[in-house]
């Protein structure tokens, strides 16, 4: 088990170098540097001089490994357009809210979809699971930027029972937790009851039946324990999603979190920030994935990583 | 002594589907947006770029049907030439992915080997690339008019003009194509490596028939469908892509009445007139609806097991 985790964080070296050359390449491919401008261009003393301090007039492959090399030791580098701020500055202040955010949506998406699956799986074909799973592709097929306004129009404005936008309170959180959750929880939802149905036929339910167990005691103790596999090993993706998906809902209720921050400093072509936020959302989708594969062999004895 | 004349596998695909009331609302949903796209000019009442100062944030009325946006403009119109936006990104996104994809995914499958080894890694390392931050990257590079920064590379100057004279639209058809064939090529290789294997190709190819004949005629023909299930279901991504990007300002250019520009302009005036971003993202949802419902049918339809 160790031996295979290390195996797997050692092939995880090559892909993160593959995805922070290419990101630096398309950054810095563009000649001319991030202070040329349009309207009162800087003289080129200046610019020569700004170019030198960030050691931009370096051949690329030197700027590039200087880069990582200061990444791997865990500073990100200068931001170029918001004076004295590091990268590193940026990242802690607004990665946390962006993790909060994160989290109520995690725990609205497993509080709504779980069991939203696991009813339409115990009443299959009845009126329950077509409602449920009517709704698991109504949420799949409602994007962010149509649910937020929506539920800002409904619960802020109309009803007045939420705040519009911000963050701070709890009220806060709210809305823009549902925005980002409801669609995971349609994920959730179908996965779950795919994965009951599934489950539902295996012959140690049969042998569970025949020993005249109670059904509600087959279906938690042995059902749903097995059901859940699947549906557990998807959250960390779907942790990661809810992280660089934020980028909408911070947008629309004006949380100052780093997906808000990461749109705006592309907006500015900030690239430091814009690589920094990069690697670490790739980073973040790379390890969630790398859980996937961890949980499953430890929920599932039956599957074992050291082979193949 | 004659038997029923044999059924083909997309007959009885087909009668899966029509039996299948979602799929076919969704289908019938699409035929009607499709025609709406196509005959846009003749349906909207008002040109989508032509603005007028009086009718600013005008009331739904007999004239603006559903209102008028911040520069007067019909919203109505604007949301009618908007399932152009949507629709092309959605079919050209899944032509691309389709086709890149199954060349790709059955060239390495089918020959295996050092072939299949070397198209696998590359995919591998694609794969790996979240892909909306690719798009997102692609879009900075590329993108004429952000910030204040002047573009000077020759090649990025071009395709940043060539993007333009397509209202921002190229670079999103090709971020999400250069992105989404991955999967596909995936699923395809997965496919032809078992195919591959399988009696009818081994008959085809003891027979003599060249390589290129048993891809065709006996591989090919075996991909197509549960490839166009996913790609189906993948449509919706993709305009949800494309309304991502013009929504943070890094699609579509105004005034390209993207519903992605449209909810993010009306957004502005969420407090007073909340209906100029609600109905953008409600056209949106249906469209998604359409294709989701769709492509849920075809799976059911290709893929009897599965319930």
């Amino acid at each position: 088990m160790l031996v295979f985790i290390a195996k797997r964080l050692l092939a995880l070296v090559p892909v993160l170098i593959v995805i922070s050359a290419i990101t630096f390449l398309l950054m810095h491919s563009i000649p001319g540097s991030p202070f040329d401008q349009e309207e009162k261009p800087l003289p080129p003393e200046i610019r020569r001089n700004l170019e030198a301090f960030y050691n931009l007039n370096e051949p690329l492959y030197k700027q590039y490994l200087r880069y990582m090399g200061n990444a791997l030791r865990g500073d990100l580098g200068p931001s170029y357009m918001q004076k004295n701020r590091s990268v590193n500055d940026i990242i802690v202040t607004h990665f946390p809210t962006s993790l909060k955010l994160g989290l109520f949506a995690l725990v609205v998406a497993i509080i709504i979809g779980l069991p939203m699956g696991i009813v339409s799986a115990l009443r299959q074909n009845t009126g329950w699971d077509y409602v449920a799973m009517f709704f698991a592709i109504a949420g799949v097929s409602v994007p962010a930027m149509t649910l937020g306004p929506l539920l800002i129009w409904g619960f802020a404005l109309k009803l007045g029972v939420l705040p519009v936008a911000r963050w701070g309170t709890w009220q806060h959180a709210v809305l823009p937790a549902f925005t980002l959750g409801i669609g995971h929880a349609a994920i959730i939802a179908r996965l779950t009851r795919a994965s009951m149905l599934q489950v539902i036929k295996e012959d140690y339910i049969r042998t569970a039946r025949a020993k005249g167990l109670r059904e509600q005691r087959i279906m938690i103790k042995h059902a749903l324990r097995n059901a859940l596999i699947p549906v557990i090993t998807i959250i960390g993706p779907l942790f990661a999603a809810l992280i660089t998906g934020s980028m909408v809902v911070e947008q629309i209720f004006a949380i100052p979190g780093l997906g808000r921050f990461f749109v705006d400093s592309v907006g500015s072509r900030d690239y430091p920030v814009i690589m920094g936020t990069t690697l670490l959302f790739a980073l973040l989708l790379v390890l969630s994935n790398l859980a996937v594969d961890i949980s499953y062999s430890w929920i599932d004895p039956r599957i074992r990583l050291d082979e193949s | 002594m004659v038997g029923p004349a044999p059924r083909s596998i997309w007959y009885d695909s087909l009668k899966r589907l029509i039996r299948n009331r979602a799929a076919v609302m969704g289908a019938i949903i699409l035929i009607i947006l499709t025609g709406i796209a196509i005959f846009a000019p003749l349906i909207a009442p008002h040109p989508f770029d032509e603005g007028n100062f009086l009718h600013n944030y005008a009331a739904p009325s007999r004239e603006f049907p559903l209102g008028a946006d911040f520069l007067g403009r019909d919203l109505l119109s604007r949301l009618i030439y908007g399932t152009r936006i949507s629709l092309t990104i959605g079919f050209l996104g899944a032509f691309f992915a389709f086709s890149i994809g199954l060349t790709y995914g059955t060239i390495s499958g089918y020959f295996g080997g050092w072939i299949d080894g070397f198209l696998m890694r590359l995919v591998d390392i694609l794969y790996a690339f979240p892909s909306l931050l690719f798009i997102i990257l692609l879009m900075v590079t590329f993108k004429a008019g952000l910030g204040a920064t002047v573009i000077r590379n020759p090649f990025v100057q071009t395709i940043a003009k060539l993007d333009t004279a397509f209202g921002g639209m190229l670079l999103i058809v090709v971020g999400i194509s250069l992105t989404s064939w991955v999967g596909m090529a995936r699923l395809t290789r997965g496919m032809a490596l078992s195919l591959r294997e399988s009696d009818f190709v081994h008959a085809a190819q003891a027979l003599g028939a060249r390589d290129i004949r048993v891809i065709w005629y006996h591989v090919v023909p075996n991909l197509i469908g549960p490839l166009l299930v996913r790609v189906t279901l993948a449509i919706p991504q993709f305009i949800a892509t494309e309304a991502f990007l013009s929504f943070i300002g890094l699609g579509a250019n105004p005034p390209t009445p993207s519903w992605g520009i449209m909810i993010a302009e009306g957004f502005k005036a969420m407090r007073s007139h909340p209906h100029l971003a609600i109905y953008p993202g409600l056209a949106l949802a249906i469209v998604m609806f359409a294709f989701n419902f769709l492509g849920d049918g075809l799976r059911d339809a290709f893929d009897p097991r599965f319930n």
